[in-house]
């Protein structure tokens, strides 16, 4: 019988590592500058659900602090970039 | 039950992560990357945040991961609409299977503004204005 904790340990974790790395191909290959602003939405999104992940794998729940920062920060980024790209055209 | 109810929601969470970033590498154009990207990665962190507030039943950490999701839901559609925006004036290359641009040759490649759009043409009657008024009064000086 498998615990809850080799549960995210050993299938959860994995498949978000795995995820990241496949943002990460498109990361550096992105033909264009908005293709690479994306994944590294996406790869904010994934940390996000990691770190969530991680507060169940601890039982720590301050951990859910760090997903709202997360959260926060990577809006901005977002916005940010857009504006930064849409400006210098 | 919660232990299997948490598992549930994280491994629905994760796969739909997994779903996006496969879109996000697989999609063949900017728009339908970022289509992937914003609704399935959502879908799929709103599951997770869902299986920490179950896994905890505290009422603080529910409320916390229930401001978080409600966060995201807000703000993921601002950001890819305003990302969108960016690359349509960058020029990014649509995909070869695209049919139509219905947006094609309606902005303003200099100010960015809609066409169709009713203030700018009423920004573009004030300017037309100014700018007769000017000609028509420069002769006076």
């Amino acid at each position: 019988m498998m615990t809850l904790d080799d549960f995210v340990v050993y299938v959860i974790l994995p498949i978000l590592a795995l995820a990241v790395v496949i943002v990460f191909v498109r990361l550096v290959r992105g033909p264009s500058l908005p293709d690479r602003v994306v994944a590294i939405d996406l790869m904010n999104t994934l940390g996000i659900g990691i770190v969530a992940t991680y507060a169940i794998a601890t039982g720590q729940s301050a951990f859910l602090d760090v997903a709202i920062a997360m959260a926060l920060i990577s809006f901005l980024g977002t916005v940010a970039f857009a504006y930064y790209i849409e400006r210098r055209v | 039950m919660q232990d299997v109810l948490t598992g549930g929601l994280m491994l629905t969470g994760a796969l739909f992560m997994l779903v996006g970033s496969l879109g996000v590498l697989r999609m063949p154009d900017l728009f339908l990357r970022m289509s992937a990207s914003t609704k399935a990665a959502t879908l799929g962190t709103a599951s997770l945040l869902s299986a920490v507030a179950v896994f905890f039943s505290e009422i603080g950490v529910a409320s916390r991961a229930a401001a978080t999701i409600i966060f995201l839901l807000l703000t993921a559609p601002v950001a890819a609409h305003m990302l969108g925006r960016a690359g349509y004036f960058v020029g990014v290359t649509l995909a070869d299977v695209t049919l139509i641009d219905e947006l094609e040759g309606n902005y303003d490649l200099e100010t960015h503004i809609l066409d169709s759009c009713e203030p700018a043409q009423q920004f573009q009657q004030v300017a037309d204005d100014r700018t007769s008024n000017e000609m028509t009064r420069s002769p006076n000086r």
